[in-house]
């Protein structure tokens, strides 16, 4: 009962709380002046702090290029754009709070996506809830485009096409060597996240079209620090394809166990090489690994902010020191496409940017964007690149193809 | 008196006032009321009873997958699930309503139940052996639900769309909600602890084996006091998965390395084994972390870190074992200044 | 169960999982022979173990960077975590010596966390790795592969462990530490400086784990996130083992390492984590409920 006249101290600290909480904010919102101001939660610390990085490198490029360019004009006046972040530290929880404190505190009225699946999904139903439209690069899973969300847009192809296409190649291949393609052996080992759930979700779709049979399916724990299990086994089933999929520590690690343990197997397809650097780390360990991209620099896509991708490759490692993977170009590309739709809304007008959003048809140094009902990019298309001789060479599909794979990998 | 109905009124009209007042932070307020009640319903074995559990998070966890599969199966096939989850209106206001309470009562008994199993092997174990183990315990638990397919495995799980059409603003129905949740436990836990349950858990934390040959059922009370955190946990898990959206095993719903830790040092931070002592610590430590973040840019971590060193090495008491100490009368402690260094018994 | 007839109809394959997990359950054991002494003399269980063996590991990654071949590296990431516990230890820990063990296991967490975020400020969450430059045996046909790297682990996780143990038995700062971790008081009153005993135990711990990191960097991988795991692992080879157990420690890190590369196996690698902490749980309940029946005879 005594202690309960401590509580004369309670107003106080809720005096404080509003206060000091309440006076940082700046009058914000979604139109400053003549600056346009996105809203971004991005991971800068937690593990994805490296990807968070390339993101809102990706983001700041592409505000920079388009403000020296004039900027967005919006019913006859031109306007500056700038980015409010956010750091959502790497976990759904914190993301989902800051979207709702970047719409309700902020007043943005313009979502950019964050790093990673887990963190869009999270984010994703409170955009949607306030009708806020939300334009991101790097969150592909393929659950997030199936749950009628209509605020949502991807600028990239979704996870489930990441590594299927490595499934085909070597059906092709086993037709070339004259065996069913049905005979074909595939090895998973993804890790258990979202978009690797997603990379694996495709492959078996595509591995069950063929007739495949999957004789090893294992999730990678988040603290994954040793793949010896899982390798022995694919020792042991000598499995046609090895698929694996755990962001760079997944990356890293198999490239490394595979040339210690010595397995060989015909294929090793994978997410993540130019963002953990294999070829930096292990040069000849890395040879003829197949690799997933979302976009390469020799692709010849080309636009008016940045010309051409070669030239934006060039353009960002002049900038930030080094040579922008795929994660930045995507979210570089989801500006101009914000942008884009604005200019043609011609208003600030939240519904009718949406419109224009869904009536994207844009030609950008990533790849064409057109988007479908439910918000995905199904325009571009993903490449697989093998590994040779220290260089990434596109092998499939094969309209991008420059050479033929080299299938079965030579033996270790 | 009066003065003292003045001070309540003004106390209760602040908290629900709170957020039409500050709308723009409604859902911050609503997980400082969660936050609350995580350092209310860890002080229960943390504080009066000596048990420092890592692993009540479990609880928060099962409650918040509990009450989402319940959401999704009763009203949704799967598959049904997978295409329409997200979008608004797919649910209206009874149906999410339904889901909801059901989903949560479901999930109490789930939550009670299971402290009560883990509890009859758990807590026969004593000091750091039981800290240790309880966070295994926690970590084993993300693992595990990041392993069965039914609740989204890794992919995690994405609950219904709250029906703002029906319901009103989901900020405000949270908010409410955590706010109620927050009073009741601290009223429940109030009344407990001046009767019989908060004497024998006391005898617990101060000699477990007295207290045993004193004829107290040890065990009975232990789990008891378990069980109660567990059912406060259920709700509030339940709750938060809503508020969320989107369930991530190792990340929202088994968060041990934020929330699991958190609550230990909120409850520490205000003071362990006291009523308010939990109350005060969540609301100083959320307020500072809020700050950090806003002010530390990417730098916030590493202030937390050094927060809660500066925690444990300088406030091992918490703000109200410093103030007993320092100004004992605002506590309502007798204190004889004839001789200073007598004792202050509270 | 298809993986267990897998292991029954070709056992060459649990050879290669045997080997490989006494192996690395040499280096879980190095990281957990400092744990096992800090928590024994000290009375402090330091959550921070795992940061320390990442730190030591990104010590040798620099140095690799700069040129050096990354096992001459390792003195010198244990010389640098000596010098860093030692300043942890002026800075926190001696405030906390004699206080409650759970403010311990409390404040090393926060020390922890303070560690994880300022390794991820300089060194960013990159996924990094160093090629040690030593090779690979490869036997029965190249079924079974044996990293030399970890050969090596597992020779100066013994040597340690038996240098440790002469250190402790016949040295005078051995013989110091041993007095103090009996009782500190009386060592007090003997005219041991327990501070310095204390500083020094702390500092030593962290530059055993330094020379883990060093090795944990050349087999795998590291990142500033992934500490915890050593420290988990440590802490369940040090409840095992026993306090003051050197050799206990060497043996229940290598049972722990096979357990785990077996679990991954047989349950797929998704479990993997799962079961070594659920082992830990049964494990901890087991022994209390074995302290229980002792005690019941004693009635």
């Amino acid at each position: 009962m005594k202690i309960m006249r401590m509580f004369k101290a309670l107003p106080m600290i809720w005096a404080v709380f509003a206060v000091m909480l309440a006076a940082p904010l700046p009058a914000m919102a979604k139109v400053d002046g003549d600056t346009i101001i996105f809203g971004a939660a991005v991971s800068f610390t937690g593990k994805y702090s490296t990807n968070g990085k390339h993101t809102k490198n990706g983001y700041d490029l592409a505000v920079e290029r388009i403000n020296a360019n004039g900027g967005v004009t919006v019913d006859g006046k031109s306007y500056q754009i700038a980015i409010q972040y956010y750091d959502d530290e790497s976990t759904p929880a914190r993301a989902a709070q800051l979207a709702e404190k970047l719409i309700q505190q902020d007043g943005i009225q313009f979502v950019l996506g964050p790093y990673g699946s887990g963190l869009t999904k999270a984010i994703a139903p409170v955009t949607e809830k306030y009708k806020i439209p939300m334009v991101e690069g790097n969150g592909a899973s393929r659950s997030l485009f199936n749950k009628g969300y209509k605020y949502l847009f991807a600028v990239l192809s979704t996870s489930e096409q990441y590594l299927a296409e490595a499934i085909n190649l070597a059906a092709e291949q086993a037709k070339k060597d004259g065996r069913d393609p049905s005979s074909v052996t595939v090895a998973i080992a993804v890790e258990n996240d979202p978009f690797s759930q997603d990379i694996r979700a495709g492959v078996v779709d595509d591995a069950n079209k063929w007739g495949m049979k999957i004789v090893i399916d294992d999730k990678l724990p988040k603290e994954l620090n040793d793949m010896t299990a899982t390798l022995t086994k694919v020792k042991a089933l000598k499995p046609d394809v090895l698929v694996v999929s755990g962001h760079s520590k997944g990356a890293v690690l198999v490239v490394r166990q595979i040339n210690e343990m010595r397995v060989n197997v015909p294929m090793l397809a994978i997410t993540h090489c130019e963002a953990a650097d294999v070829i930096g780390k292990f040069a000849e360990g890395a040879e003829h690994t197949l690799c997933a991209t979302q976009w390469t620099e020799t692709m010849s896509y080309q636009d008016d902010d940045f010309g051409t991708a070669m030239d934006y490759y060039n353009d960002f490692n002049s900038i930030y020191g080094y040579y922008p993977p795929y994660q930045a170009a995507e979210s570089t590309a989801s500006v101009q496409v914000f942008v884009d739709a604005i200019e043609r809304a011609g208003s600030f007008d939240t519904e009718a940017i949406r419109s224009a959003l869904a009536a994207t048809d844009l030609m950008t140094f990533y790849g064409p964007v057109k988007f479908t009902e439910a918000g995905n990019n199904m325009a571009k298309p993903m490449v697989l690149r093998q590994i040779r001789d220290g260089k990434y060479v596109a092998v499939a599909p094969s309209r991008f193809a420059s050479e033929p794979v080299v299938y079965p990998r030579p033996d270790l | 008196m009066i003065h003292r109905y003045i001070k309540w009124g003004v106390l209760i009209v602040l908290a629900l006032g709170a957020p039409v007042l500050m709308p723009a932070i409604k859902t911050q307020l609503a997980m400082l009321m969660l936050m609350i009640t995580f350092a209310l319903t860890w002080d229960i074995m943390g504080g009066q009873m000596g048990y420092n559990s890592f692993g009540n998070i479990v609880f928060f966890g099962v409650g918040m997958y509990v009450t989402a599969v319940i959401q999704r199966d009763m009203f949704f096939t799967a598959e049904e699930y997978e295409t329409m989850a997200g979008a608004l209106g797919a649910i209206d206001g009874t149906d999410y309503l339904t889901g909801l309470v059901i989903g949560l009562a479901a999930s109490i008994v789930v939550c009670v139940v299971l402290a009560a199993i883990l509890g009859a092997g758990i807590l026969k174990l004593r000091g750091h052996y039981f800290a240790i183990c309880t966070l295994g315990l926690g970590i084993a638990a993300a693992e595990i639900a990041g392993g069965i397919d039914y609740i989204g495995a890794g992919s995690g799980l994405v609950t219904p769309t709250f029906p703002n059409e029906y319901l009103g603003d989901r900020g405000y129905f949270f908010y409410y909600y955590f706010l109620v949740l927050a009073v009741v436990a601290f009223l429940v836990l109030s009344w407990l602890y001046r009767g019989q349950f908060g004497l024998a858990i006391n005898a617990i934390r101060d000699d477990e084996d007295k207290a045993e040959a004193m004829g107290i059922h040890t065990t009975r009370y232990k789990t008891m006091a378990w069980c109660i955190s567990a059912f406060f946990l259920a709700l509030a898990g339940g709750a938060m998965g809503n508020l969320v959206g989107f369930i991530d095993p190792s990340e929202v719903a088994f968060a041990g390395a934020t929330y699991g830790v958190w609550m230990v040092l909120m409850a520490i931070l205000g003071g362990k084994g006291t009523i308010w002592g939990p109350v005060i610590g969540a609301a100083v430590f959320h307020i500072m972390q809020e700050l950090f973040w806003t002010y530390l840019f990417g730098w916030q971590r590493v202030a937390l870190g050094a927060l809660i060193i500066a925690i444990v090495v300088f406030f091992p008491e918490g703000i109200m074992g410093f103030v007993r100490a320092r100004w004992p009368e605002l506590l309502g402690h007798k204190v004889d200044h004839q001789t200073p260094e007598s004792r202050i018994v509270p | 169960m298809d993986n267990l007839e897998l292991l029954i109809v070709a056992p060459v394959f649990s050879m290669q999982l045997l080997i490989d997990g006494l192996l690395v359950g040499s280096i879980f054991a190095l990281a957990a022979y400092g744990m096992a002494l800090v928590w024994g003399v000290m009375n402090i269980i330091n959550i921070a173990q795992g940061e320390f063996v990442i730190l030591g590991g990104y010590v040798t990654f620099v140095l690799a960077q700069y040129g050096m071949h990354p096992v001459l590296a390792i003195p010198f990431s244990a010389l640098t975590l000596y010098v860093l516990g030692l300043l942890v230890y002026r800075i926190v820990i001696v405030r906390i010596v004699d206080r409650d063990l759970f403010i311990s296991i409390l404040a090393t967490f926060g020390i922890s966390i303070l560690l994880q975020q300022v390794m991820n400020q300089i060194f960013t969450a990159d996924v990094q790795t160093v090629e040690s430059g030593l090779g690979t045996w490869f036997l029965f046909d190249d079924m079974v592969t044996v990293n030399q790297v970890k050969v090596l682990a597992c020779l100066i996780a013994l040597v340690v462990g038996a240098v440790l143990m002469v250190f402790l038995k016949t040295s005078r700062t051995g013989q110091a530490i041993r007095a103090t971790a009996q009782n500190a008081r009386a060592a007090r009153i003997l005219g041991i400086d327990t501070d310095k005993v204390y500083a020094t135990t702390y500092a030593l711990n962290a530059a055993i784990c330094g020379a883990a990191g060093s090795l944990v960097v050349m087999t795998w991988v590291i990142q500033p996130f992934i500490g915890l795991a050593y420290t988990v692992r440590s802490f369940m080879i040090v409840i095992i083992a026993g306090l003051g157990n050197v050799f206990g420690v060497v043996a229940s890190g290598m049972m722990l390492g096979v357990t785990e590369n077996f679990a991954g196996f047989l349950l797929g690698a998704e479990f993997q984590t799962a079961f070594i902490f659920s082992l830990l749980v049964v494990i901890l309940v087991w022994r209390s409920w074995r302290l229980r029946r002792k005690r019941q005879v004693l009635r």
